[in-house]
């Protein structure tokens, strides 16, 4: 029942293996927008205290927006899609393998790099792993809801910006409880509660958006 | 037993063909002929499920296809134009690949290597795909031919594009000794192979709107 689902899994992070430079780009992308910041809002520290969730994690999205319209794209044109959607095997199963895959090789290192960048803000030690956990937390919601935005899109022309136009808005939720962990945390009221409805977002989204990335590929085949 | 009824094939706006039937039994090789842009390509995703036809219905051993999905894709081989093939992959890797997401979870590395042997791809083993010619990448695709012997429904979109002439006669005699094992076999092709015997023919263009 799991051979397909570890097969694309397997394959997926092989091909990413091979294409690394691409994922070197994401993480980069992310380095350097968070980097931008302090140039453009200046150097004062309480304010990039201040503004240190919110950028991490704007960059976060923004990066995690960079490489998904390739999630499906090289894979419906030359036809391994097709093939995929001929298997015996429940279509649920191998994309949420795709999507696995996806967020390992590119949500994965934004979560391991986060906590260093937000010293550049100097960002109070206890609030890293706050950081940290709402970043993986967060970043799989992107990566799902992404998925089913890249499957909608794929095959129309321009999907590149039509897919940014149609997840962004959905991205809203994430953003918002995601850097407001942080801010909770430092102004003291804590932030479990923040952490609890991204984990229930996350839940919510693993049991939702493999079904209608499915149901999304098999209308783009039409 | 691949059953179609009153087919009827919409692509954008436009009526392909409509008023289809063809009834498949084990051991038939049925070729679908007709010029370019006539549907071929359209028949032949309709009959895998891919896509839903118009009108009519497509149906496996007496049930519709929609609701039968999994036992049909279990038995059904589709080599459609595009060969599937990543270029990043070795042919092995692909093919290895090919196998586990359709569900052959029996077939191993080993199996695999027999058949891109027997293909005629021992020295392209371990290269990535990109480097390979268009015969090639297409043999990758038809070793998947001997690994599925167990599927008796084999949709082939033109199988022998680009392939040289022994390969061509190679397949002939591969297609017709799986439908004289009780296979069943639909193929698109424009050119003539030397099949066992002469293959049931369905001229598109007849039904054309």
């Amino acid at each position: 029942m799991l051979s397909a689902f570890l097969a694309v899994l397997r394959r997926d992070l092989l091909l990413s293996w091979r294409g690394r430079a691409d994922l070197l780009v994401t993480l980069a992308f992310f380095v350097i927008v968070v980097c931008l910041f302090p140039f453009g809002v200046g150097a004062e520290t309480n304010q990039l205290r201040a503004i240190a969730p919110g950028v991490l994690w704007v960059a976060a999205l923004l990066a995690s927006l960079l490489s998904l319209h390739r999630l499906f794209a090289q894979d419906h044109a030359d036809g391994t899609l097709e093939q995929l959607l001929l298997s015996s095997e429940p279509a649920v199963l191998w994309v949420a393998g795709k999507i696995v895959a996806f967020w390992l090789t590119t949500g994965l290192p934004l979560v391991v790099a986060a906590p260093g960048l937000a010293l550049l803000f100097d960002l109070e030690q206890g609030a890293l792993p706050v950081l940290t956990l709402s970043l993986a937390l967060g970043t799989p919601i992107l990566a799902l809801l992404g998925a089913v935005g890249a499957a909608l899109t794929l095959g129309v022309r321009g999907g590149g910006m039509l897919l940014a136009l149609l997840v962004l808005p959905l991205y809203v939720p994430v953003l918002i409880f995601g850097a407001g962990a942080v801010d909770a945390y430092l102004g003291g009221t804590g932030a479990a509660a923040h952490l609890l409805l991204l984990g229930g977002g996350l839940a919510g989204a693993l049991a939702l958006a493999p079904w209608a990335c499915a149901a999304a590929l098999r209308i783009a085949m039409e | 037993m691949l059953q179609a009824t009153d087919l009827a094939c919409l692509k954008g706006d436009r009526l392909l063909f409509r008023g289809l039937a063809l009834t498949l039994a084990p051991g038939d090789l049925l070729r679908v002929a007709g010029p370019n842009g006539v549907g071929k390509t359209s028949l032949l995703r309709l009959l895998t499920g891919l896509t839903h036809p118009e009108a009519g219905e497509v149906s496996w051993q007496g049930v519709a296809l929609r609701r039968n999905r999994e036992r049909f894709h279990r038995a059904l081989l589709y080599l459609g134009h595009a060969a599937a093939l990543n270029d990043m992959l070795s042919p092995l890797e692909n093919l290895r690949f090919a196998c586990a997401a359709a569900g052959d979870e029996d077939v191993d590395e080993e199996r695999c290597v027999q058949a891109l042997v027997r293909i005629g791809l021992a020295e392209q083993l371990d290269l990535p795909a990109r480097v390979l010619s268009q015969g090639q990448r297409r043999r990758v695709g038809l070793a998947r031919l001997f690994l599925s012997a167990q599927r008796p429904l084999w949709v082939l979109d033109e199988p022998f594009t680009a392939l040289d002439v022994n390969a061509v006669a190679e397949l002939a005699t591969t297609l017709s000794d799986h439908c004289a094992a009780g296979g069943i076999v639909v193929l698109t092709t424009h050119q003539e192979a030397p099949f066992a015997r002469p293959p049931q023919v369905l001229d598109l263009g007849s039904y054309a709107c």
